[in-house]
């Protein structure tokens, strides 16, 4: 038997993705199985690859209907892709996207695959509805009785009640907050102000609709069900509009967080293809980028210890001392605008010089991050946030993004997840 | 075939009241099918002196294992007549015409062929044998006018000295490939042909450009040349895509989203060629229309379809016919339109840039560079097609259409797409500089 073979860095080759639309609105009927087979399938156009497997498909929701056990298998076989390609379902939260490009790229670094494709789909549309936990009872005891007297008894179980099912909230189920809420309370922690969450939210709006108008997403995305753009960008966006919208989440004067600085509930999909060098080359498909490295972290968000949604500020500095880099080395950073004051609480601690001693064990602050550097071409807040499909969107924009700044330049990807989670990764221009 | 008229001539009723009043009735033509012969029945080959082309034409016939005949005999019938003219010297010659063709054609299958083979009266060296030669064109436009049940006639001009550049062009006039072209001149001149190990993937190996692929005319002429063996590199506007991804998906192609005026389409179309290994085939096919009455012509309307149609054809070929692009013996088709001959009320932007890329044929199939490099430069001219945007002319403008012209109806995008196959074969390579209409003879730019 050979050797295992000495860890390659996987290549992003491409991308793509449908716009992502508001919830309830353009894609209201398409299922998640649908939006992603549609990203598979103009990113099998794009790329060629009809009729061709890949080593693998790793995707997933959040929002998830039972029937949806083996989405992504599902998904493959709907596409043009040869049917001899493996998938798997993946779910990390909102992280689901980005920890499935991760998964492929650590196969592609250790040779077990050639190539594979990561990516995510979501809709807040078609989301699942369960039945009420009483009724569920009362028919899986139905569907085990054997003679007529259990089943009598467990119909005798069932009460009106019952019929009203159990819709998914956006909350987190140890604290029963929502992410809104959650958020709010960090925000006020750190003192984010309304005028610099506003500020951020505009500039998401601005960057992305110029991203568009330069071109920057002609191979990165394939029109939808009409869409061609996406729905939730307002490219005429300003502080002063924005200023009028009263706050949705927080109380009183803390209250900051509108629906415009808040990351809206969106539909969407987006894929990744990855391979090695060789492969590539083989095709003669260019290689934007490398997948450096990758980590993970988690805060203890339920006796709020720390904020839901500030993991990735203590990804940071393992990632930083891996590869001895500061914060300032990076060319490009996507930070994921789960909220507005997400971004704004993130860069504050690491500008933090007591959060960065008692929280990261440092002995000095990471500091400060050159804003021109970050979400360069908008990000969650202007094209809205499919969970699962956000971490594809930002691999694919982040790889082609540093290959226009030229080979050698770093990229860093910071994503934010519920159950108080955080994935970040390092792209490298090839 | 499509149409209410066509529906109605070929019912039950309507067929007898057709007969009584002698009305058109169009029949569902022979198209191409891989595992179909080249043509249906015995082909008669005739020819006046030497006939050096027929020749030609009865080896290629016999390696297709059609039968060949001298003359039709009592009670048969033929599924093409072959006729040899090129020797021709002057008017008196063409009573041969008369001879073989008048029996021939009594005999003729339905969606049978005429197929003249003439010299080019530009190279005359007397008067009378320019004039005989330029007869043959007024007598093959007119025998395709006489035609019935889906046949044809069409006319190849030999270049002297090229009589074996022409097999290409007979076997796709004998072919369903050329279902809907008629009363058409082609022109057969020097190059060097090469025939294809299979002629059923004329293209193979081939790596060809379509641009306007997600639909219509475009997405037929990615799976034509698809199917005749060419990895298509599909090209459309980014806000098409999704039609795009599915007509390259379906052929096994390539998708490139970008606008034909944007200033790197050509490039990026060649690198994504270059991933196949090279270009070998050029389509410019994109256009668009603004249809409005010259009087009520806005700059935009005028502009937007000049650039589309024509200027975005310029700029890319700076490129895509550059020193690193398209391969030497490839092949330049052209989109033009029946509106660029004959011209269209409301349609003078459009006119003037379908008439313009015939002007660039004319041009480019000289240029010397184009010509060194063995690259054959030639247009396809659609006439009524059927297609979504024919599919929202008004109804009585539609089936008027439809019927103007020889075979009474109109041609799908197939139609278009086989003629452009076929220019971009190696085996055609002696054909440069022509513009073929695909109109089924149109009244129209005739």
């Amino acid at each position: 038997m050979a050797a295992p073979a000495k860890p390659r860095r996987a290549a992003v080759i491409g991308g793509n993705r449908i716009p992502f639309a508001r919830a309830n609105s353009t894609y209201a009927k398409a299922s998640n199985q649908d939006m992603l087979t549609a990203s598979l399938e103009g990113l099998v156009a794009r790329f060629g690859l009809a009729g061709e497997p890949v080593g693998e498909v790793a995707a997933g929701a959040v929002l998830k209907h039972s029937r949806d056990f083996n989405l992504t298998r599902e998904a493959v076989l709907g596409s043009s892709l040869a049917p001899t390609t493996p998938a798997y379902d993946v779910q990390q939260a909102c992280g689901t996207g980005l920890e499935a490009t991760i998964l492929v790229a650590n196969k592609i670094a250790l040779g077990q695959v050639e190539s594979g494709i990561a990516g995510g789909t979501d809709t807040a549309s078609d989301a699942p509805i369960a039945v009420n936990e009483g009724l569920r009872d009362a028919l899986l005891a139905l569907n085990r009785a054997k003679t007529p007297g259990q089943r009598l008894k467990a119909v005798a179980r069932l009460r009106p009640g019952q019929v009203v099912p159990e819709i998914p909230r956006n909350v987190e189920p140890r604290t029963g907050l929502s992410m809104g809420e959650h958020m709010a309370q960090t925000a006020a922690q750190w003192g984010i102000t309304r005028e610099a969450q506003d500020e951020l939210a505009v500039n998401s709006h601005r960057n992305l609709a110029a991203a568009y108008d330069r071109g920057f997403f002609d191979d990165l995305l394939t029109p939808y069900l009409g869409l061609t753009r996406d729905q939730n960008l307002r490219a005429d966006s300003s502080v002063d509009k924005l200023a009028k919208l009263k706050p949705v989440f927080g109380r009183g004067n803390d209250a900051t967080m509108t629906a415009a600085n808040s990351t809206p509930l969106t539909d969407g999909a987006s894929v990744v293809l990855l391979g090695s060098d060789a492969w590539a080359a083989e095709r003669g498909l260019p290689v934007l980028a490398h997948l450096v490295d990758a980590q993970t972290a988690a805060v203890d968000y339920v006796t709020g210890n720390e904020g839901l949604l500030m993991a990735p500020a203590y990804a940071l500095p393992r990632l930083l001392e891996r590869h001895g880099m500061k914060l300032q080395d990076f060319d490009l950073v996507e930070i994921h605008e789960a909220f507005a004051a997400t971004v704004l609480c993130t860069l504050a601690a690491w500008e933090s010089e007591s959060f960065c001693r008692d929280r990261l064990g440092l002995d000095a602050p990471i500091g400060a991050l050159d804003r021109s550097k970050l979400n360069v071409n908008g990000s969650s807040l202007a094209a809205g946030h499919p969970f699962a499909a956000t971490g594809g969107r930002i691999v694919a924009s982040l790889a082609k993004s540093l290959q226009e700044k030229g080979s050698g330049a770093r990229g860093l990807i910071s994503i934010c997840a519920a159950g108080g989670q955080g994935v970040m990764a390092i792209l490298e221009a090839a | 075939m499509a149409g209410a008229y066509a529906g109605f001539v070929n019912s039950a009723v309507g067929t007898r009241l057709a007969r009584q009043l002698g009305l058109p009735r169009p029949v569902r033509l022979r198209r191409y099918a891989a595992d179909a012969p080249l043509v249906e029945g015995p082909v008669l080959v005739a020819g006046l002196a030497d006939a050096p082309v027929a020749a030609h034409v009865r080896r290629l016939l016999a390696g297709e294992d059609i039968d060949v005949v001298d003359a039709v005999a009592d009670g048969t019938r033929i599924g093409a007549v072959v006729l040899d003219l090129t020797a021709v010297a002057e008017p008196g010659d063409l009573d041969l015409v008369r001879v073989v063709l008048a029996p021939a054609v009594k005999a003729l299958r339905a969606s049978g062929r005429v197929i003249i083979i003439g010299a080019d009266p530009s190279s005359a060296t007397t008067v009378a044998q320019s004039a005989a030669r330029r007869a043959l064109e007024g007598i093959a436009r007119s025998v395709g006018k006489e035609l019935r049940a889906g046949a044809t006639a069409n006319l190849v001009l030999v270049a002297d000295g090229a009589e074996a550049n022409a097999d290409a062009a007979v076997r796709f006039l004998l072919s369903g490939r050329s279902a809907y072209v008629d009363g058409q001149v082609v022109r057969v001149g020097a190059g060097a042909p090469s025939e294809p190990a299979d002629w059923a993937r004329p293209l193979d190996g081939k790596v060809a450009v379509v641009t306007g692929a997600a639909r219509g005319i475009g997405a037929a002429i990615a799976e034509v040349l698809a199917r005749d063996g060419a990895h298509v590199v599909c090209v459309d506007i980014p806000a098409a895509g999704e039609s795009l991804a599915r007509t390259a998906n379906r052929i096994g192609g390539t998708a490139v989203q970008v606008d034909v005026t944007a200033a790197d389409a050509g490039q990026r179309i060649l690198d994504a060629a270059a991933r196949h290994g090279g270009l070998d085939i050029v389509v410019h096919n994109a256009g668009i229309t603004r249809d409005k009455l010259l009087a009520n012509m806005d700059e935009s309307r005028w502009t937007s379809v000049l650039d589309v149609n024509l200027g975005s054809i310029l700029r890319m070929n700076e490129i895509l016919l550059g020193e690193n692009g398209i391969r030497d013996g490839g092949h330049v088709v052209l989109v033009s339109s029946i509106a660029g001959i004959a011209g269209n009320r409301g349609q003078t932007n459009y006119a003037a840039s379908k008439a313009g890329v015939i002007g660039l044929v004319d041009a480019l199939s000289v240029t010397e560079g184009l010509v060194r490099r063995r690259i054959t430069v030639n247009a396809v001219a659609p006439g009524f097609i059927e297609t979504e945007m024919t599919a929202r002319v008004p109804f009585a403008t539609r089936e008027v259409g439809r019927l103007l012209n020889s075979l009474s109806q109109g041609g799908l995008p197939v139609d278009v797409a086989e003629t452009i196959a076929w220019f971009s074969q190696d085996a055609n390579a002696g054909v440069t500089g022509n513009v073929v209409r695909v109109c089924g003879q149109s009244l129209l730019g005739a």
